[in-house]
């Protein structure tokens, strides 16, 4: 199974000031272990909100927001992509990341949705609408 | 630890075994010289955890704190003399040669080389003294820290048959005295070459499973998948370890688009590629490249994972490049020359110049002995049979396919085929 692995952003992180070099060997070797071990599939860190932008729906009205945001803490500084056998194993894996940042701050795990995991509710009718919908969205893609 | 409950603390123990049995065991090997003996040291280590764990809590370095409870049990066996005698000596000789304390000298040995000591589990598990069941068998225990029950239900074997299947593997390995090493020289290759083919045994086993009613079983896919990266890494010069990579990671790939919604097979030109998984894709196409960085020719490897890296970036079926699959085709039956090989070749070859040439080559195929029971030759002729429109003919060969497929899932489409193809051939009459 596949999990999201999540770093949430900081004071410092959105303000742009950038990881020392001893943080980058650690997260350097961090990888290089993730990578050793067969379970780092993807992974990127992410530039401050100020680069970014957010678009919001509402009905058929899309409105552009510039950065930076505010709610830092919910702002995500970077990602990760596991391949593992289980959310402990997603967990083991995180807690010996080195610490991202100064302060406190926290990395959220979240798993991939994968097709088996609807489970029964999952009905072949069900199966072939999503099949439409995908082949729909190929279509669409290649227009 | 607060707020954690017994079996969350097994959960957890459980991923710990995941990440650190392979380096635990290949540390312990290093010293006690005995693959099975390593084992079970690193086993009553586990067994240590399970039964402290749940009160105290993980500890803050597990892996550090099984590989100090495997040591000290190493230790005290030696001590007091319970280990094989032979290896005891073997052991204790190296240790006092060495002038140095027994105690500090184990620790040193078993902190250092983890990457090596790793590297020489793989090509211990895989060596050529043991059948190739056995080598299967021993490297998702060893190197996969997958449970007997974990592997015999991947296999759909019982378990008590490979537990037999390990404890003779292991005993066979220290009955021929084989040394925990890495091969050098012209031996790396062949020895290599054995590592590649578990790996990709394995893989296969679950990309088209060849018995019961599931087409697939992804655990073993991502299982060999996860070791092929993991062999990758410890032999990042070998190019053909990167050619496997990424065959696996791309056939993989197809793994969402390869089932239909009954669970029935979906073959390549018709899947739907929206549903290929970009992220493997990606990562196949990387591992291609490293493996053309590290060679000069390629291997039988990296050939079939050019021929797949082709697939992959065609953006629908009618985009393949079939020559160059057809001369890709070529080489690979210099490489590696069999009638499988050129039963692909057949059919990349009709669909570069059209059936009716296909079909010359694939009648030229049918009294080959090794596909006398292979479903794919009756399958593949039984395709260019209904695209030239013989259909009676078709229907008779995709109905000898589905007698030979011993996949359920396989049958029922094959059968199905057939079945349409009577519904055709009687509407044209």
């Amino acid at each position: 199974m596949r999990f999201m692995v999540i770093v949430k952003a900081s004071k410092e992180f959105e303000a742009g000031i950038l990881p020392s070099g001893e943080l980058l060997t650690a997260m350097g070797k961090y990888n290089e272990e993730l990578v050793k071990a067969g379970v780092l599939l993807a992974g990127e860190g992410l530039q401050p909100s100020s680069k970014g932008a957010r678009v919001k729906f509402s009905g058929s009205k899309r409105t552009v927001v510039d950065g930076p945001f505010a709610e830092t803490k919910e702002l995500i500084a970077g990602f990760w992509l596991f391949q593992v056998k289980s959310k402990e194993e997603a967990i083991e894996w995180v807690k010996r990341c080195p610490d991202p940042m100064e302060g406190d701050l926290e990395i959220e795990i979240r798993q991939v949705f994968e097709v088996e995991d609807f489970g029964e509710n999952f009905t072949p009718e069900l199966r072939k609408q999503e099949n439409r919908l995908v082949e729909q969205m190929a279509a669409n893609a290649r227009r | 630890m607060l707020g954690v409950t017994g079996s969350d603390t097994h959960k957890a123990i459980d991923a710990v075994w995941r990440i650190e049995s392979a380096k635990l065991i290949a540390g312990l090997t290093r010293v006690v010289r005995d693959v099975g003996l390593a084992e079970d040291l690193a086993q009553d280590a586990l067994v240590a955890a399970l039964d402290q764990w749940p009160e105290t809590g993980v500890p803050n370095n597990p892996g550090a704190w099984l590989m100090a409870t495997a040591k000290r049990r190493a230790i005290d066996g030696l001590r007091r003399g319970k280990m094989v005698e032979r290896k005891h000596e073997m052991v204790a000789r190296d240790l006092e040669t060495r002038q140095e304390d027994t105690v500090p000298d184990l620790h040193d040995a078993i902190d250092d080389h983890v990457g090596d000591d790793l590297l020489r589990l793989v090509f211990i598990s895989c060596h050529p003294v043991l059948s190739t069941e056995a080598r299967v068998a021993l490297t998702l225990r060893l190197l996969g820290g997958l449970t007997t029950d974990e592997i015999a239900r991947a296999f759909l074997v019982a378990e008590p048959t490979i537990a037999q299947r390990i404890v003779r593997a292991k005993r066979t390995l220290s009955d021929a005295n084989v040394p925990f090493e890495v091969p050098r020289g012209p031996e790396l290759e062949a020895r290599l070459a054995s590592v590649l083919e578990v790996i990709y045994l394995i893989f296969n086993e679950g990309y088209s499973a060849t018995a019961g009613d599931d087409w697939m079983r992804p655990a073993l896919c991502e299982e060999a998948l996860r070791l092929g990266r993991i062999v990758a890494e410890l032999v990042p010069n070998e190019p053909e370890v990167h050619g496997l990579v990424s065959l696996m990671e791309i056939q993989a790939s197809r793994t969402r688009a390869r089932v239909g919604p009954a669970g029935e097979p979906i073959l390549l030109l018709e899947q739907n590629r929206a549903r290929w998984d970009h992220v493997l894709i990606h990562r196949g196409l990387a591992a291609l490249e490293r493996a053309e960085r590290h060679g000069e020719r390629r291997g039988k490897y990296t050939l079939q994972a050019t021929i797949a890296a082709c697939h992959a970036r065609a953006r629908t079926a009618e985009e393949t490049d079939w020559t160059r699959i057809v001369s890709l085709y070529d080489e690979l039956s210099e490489v590696t020359p069999s009638p499988v090989v050129e039963l692909n070749r057949a059919v990349a070859f009709s669909m570069a110049f059209g059936p009716a040439a296909g079909l010359e080559l694939v009648d030229a195929l049918a009294a080959e002995p090794a596909l006398k029971s292979y479903h794919l030759l009756p399958s593949v002729r039984g395709d260019l049979l209904a695209k030239l429109g013989r259909a009676g003919e078709a229907r008779a060969e995709l109905e000898r396919a589905a007698a030979l497929t011993r996949n359920a899932r396989e049958r029922d489409l094959l059968l199905a085929r057939a079945a349409r193809l009577g519904e055709e051939s009687q509407a044209a009459t």
